[in-house]
């Protein structure tokens, strides 16, 4: 690239704009798809149901501990599609710049995306540009969008928790959330806390080989734990108790939020996912998640109730009960 | 098991909880001062686990909560005047004032900042030199130091575009208020944390001296509240009401003779306003004269109409422990944390905040 800096010429759909292409995104993301050079990419019709979704990345700041908007990008459209027992087939990537970021910022990113979509065997088959005035966006914002593919039996949804099931969850929570608020606060603690970033898709490959039927599954990203079960004990009109000691949360997260009077519950992960199942099928569960580095910590953490339908509970650590509630307001601003 | 770890052990707990069940005291009402305490309490459901017998009231400690909608209003007038940019707490920013919060204040285009600490807002001065930072400092004893460090370094770094609009307040007058307009009967008071260890555990001496109430300071952990309230019922048992202090980790009797030196040096007392109480002689802290120039409210001198409140919001009876929240007729249907009437409601540590999100069969959004 002649240039160290984006220029609003980068986005004008001339020259410039197929250099910044050749130059930075082109080689990063190389695979059939995009090296056709249409403005769509082809794919013949897969067995199964389709599963289509897209998230915005609009976290700031670009890079922190774990991970960087790239990764994030990447991973967060794979976990939408994957716990929806879909395996993702390809995803967009849209890019809108700041006039003015640095184009060796621009390349950490693309790279990390590169890396991302290679560890997950998920190809960026699309893509789009644009750069805006400076002030007109925050440096970057990443649109990224999945197509899956639902192989059969698998029907997950949001409304299917039903008295009786259990609620398993991946793994360690409130990673991200800390690390992306320490980073911005430029709060280093003595052991760094890590984002949790990381590809759902083959844990939940892994659980759905034992049994299709998962009834529901979420990744608790933004409002953390604690608003994801409130959303699916609302869509599925039941009462889910949780039990506080079961909870896996490192000795870092739990003294990064008692320092900063947060709550892990309410802190967004990236690389964890909450699944209700029937109980016949949660021991054989655990096992195939805890076969995984990624649902290493994999636990139940609480069970679905017809009592109390709408309302999550938890049991606290002294043995008292306590309502857990949606997140209100904002607690941290632009996360992910 | 880690320090933290233990002290939110259910099986520490257990032993601690039978000694609560097992005291004859008969009816009881404890009340905490700390808004931090109140949150703490609902958070780890320690209420649902007292027995019949005990009542655990709050009481006026959430320091967004006793501010008066005039300092509030006082804020907002501040933050629109040419050049002015205010800096505050979070919390602040969805407080309904007499007309409008200082989030609407924001939206008009004025600029108001969201700080951590007093020295937050130094910082702002010192990287905004054309701008006037006035920080609207909220609080009690535990963040008066900060203050009073702030404006000790301006002074000292020559900051003439650094002020602060005072309406801290002292947690002492405001509990003898309370206790003065005796409304409520309480039997035993959970001392506040943080507040003692800068003013010291001694400085609560007065309530078993004067009043004949025990007083547990307390930590913030399950463990530290459940030994606070059992250290109350076995003083109430034995009828011996005294002070004790299970917060030994941090509180001293003395205090931090030096933070509370500095506060000292910058602040004195006067008149306060607060919420629910009205004026508390001798409870404010406001900026001695020799610091006058970091006053905002000498140096601006912003005009403020008569503030009013909703008339349905019982903020001012949720805060003296008069009322629990639910008895408000607008909690949770009118009043919520998206759409707060009252303070009570949008701050961390406010009671109906915490009733809200905490409670069980509190109204629920959905």
């Amino acid at each position: 690239m002649k240039h160290s800096h984006i220029l609003l010429a980068h986005g004008s759909g001339g020259s410039m704009m197929h250099e910044l292409i050749r130059e930075v995104f082109l080689p990063a993301f190389d695979n059939p798809y995009l090296r056709r050079g249409n403005d769509q990419a082809v794919f013949d019709p897969p067995a199964g149901r389709i599963a289509f979704t897209t998230d915005s990345y609009v976290v700031q700041p670009l890079f922190f501990p774990g991970a960087c908007i790239g990764d994030l990008a990447v991973h967060g459209t794979i976990n939408d599609l994957a716990v929806g027992g879909a395996m993702p087939l390809g995803l967009s990537v849209g890019m809108i710049i700041e006039e003015g970021l640095e184009v060796d910022t621009l390349r950490r990113v693309v790279n990390a995306m590169r890396d991302a979509a290679l560890t997950a065997g998920v190809p960026l088959v699309t893509g789009d540009t644009k750069v805006v005035e400076r002030g007109s966006c925050d440096k970057l914002f990443i649109n990224t969008s999945g197509v899956g593919v639902i192989r059969d039996g698998v029907n997950i949804d949001g409304a299917s928790a039903r008295p009786g099931d259990v609620v398993l969850l991946s793994g360690a929570i409130g990673a991200h959330g800390v690390a992306v608020l320490s980073e911005r606060k430029g709060m280093h603690f003595a052991t760094p806390v890590r984002s949790d970033s990381r590809p759902l898709h083959r844990l939940v490959a892994a659980m759905l080989d034992v049994s299709t039927q998962v009834h529901v599954m979420r990744d608790p990203t933004r409002g953390g734990v604690g608003t994801t079960l409130n959303e699916i004990a609302a869509q599925s009109a039941v009462g889910i108790e949780i039990d506080e000691a079961a909870l896996p949360i490192s000795a870092e997260v739990q003294g990064a939020c008692d320092l900063l009077g947060l709550d892990p519950l309410f802190l967004a992960n990236e690389g964890a996912l909450l699944a209700i199942v029937p109980e016949q099928h949660a021991a054989a569960m655990l096992a195939a998640m805890r076969g995984r580095e990624e649902g290493r910590e994999a636990c139940m953490i609480g069970r679905v109730t017809d009592s109390y339908p709408g309302i999550v509970r938890m049991r606290t650590g002294i043995g008292g009960t306590r309502v857990i509630p949606m997140l209100t307001g904002e607690v941290l601003p632009r996360i992910c | 098991m880690s320090v933290l770890a233990a002290f939110r052990d259910s099986e520490r707990a257990a032993p601690i909880l039978e000694r609560i069940r097992a005291r004859n005291t008969g009816p009881v009402s404890l009340m905490e001062f700390c808004g931090g305490h109140t949150v703490a309490i609902f958070r780890s459901g320690i209420r649902s686990v007292m027995p019949g017998n005990v009542r655990m009231l709050s009481g006026p400690g959430c320091p967004v909560c006793v501010t008066s909608n005039a300092d509030l209003d006082r804020a907002a007038a501040l933050a629109k005047m040419p050049n002015v940019l205010l800096a505050t707490y979070g919390d602040m920013l969805k407080v309904p004032g007499s007309k409008e919060s200082l989030a609407e204040v924001k939206a008009q285009g004025y600029p108001v900042h969201i700080v951590y600490s007093t020295l937050d807002a130094l910082r702002l001065a010192q990287e905004h030199p054309d701008k006037q930072v006035v920080f609207f400092a909220i609080g009690f004893e535990t963040t008066a130091p900060a203050a009073a460090a702030a404006v000790l370094q301006a002074r000292a770094q020559g900051l003439s575009n650094f002020s602060i609009c005072s309406v801290m307040k002292l947690t002492i007058p405001g509990a003898r208020a309370l206790l003065d307009m005796g409304e409520v009967r309480v039997h035993g008071v959970i001392g506040p944390g943080h507040v003692s260890s800068i003013i010291g555990a001694d400085a609560w001496r007065f309530l078993p001296e004067q009043y004949g109430l025990p007083v547990a300071i307390s930590g913030f952990e399950p463990l530290d509240l459940l030994a606070a309230v059992d250290a109350l019922l076995e003083m109430i048992e034995g009828g011996k009401p005294g002070l004790s202090n299970g917060y030994t980790r941090i509180v001293k009797a003395e205090g931090n003779r030096k933070a509370w030196g500095a506060v000292n040096a910058v602040f004195e007392r006067g008149t306060a306003t607060w919420r629910g109480f009205g004026e508390i002689p001798e409870s404010g802290l406001l900026l001695r004269e020799e610091y006058a120039a970091f006053d905002a409210d000498r140096r601006f001198q912003p005009e403020v109409a008569a503030s009013s409140e909703h008339p349905a919001c019982r903020c001012g009876e949720v805060l003296r422990g008069v009322v629990e929240p639910p008895d408000c007729e607008v909690y949770g249907t009118v009043c919520t944390p998206d759409h707060p009437l009252g303070p009570c409601m949008v701050s961390s540590e406010g009671s109906c905040a915490a009733y809200f999100h905490f409670h069980q069969g509190a109204a629920r959004p959905h």
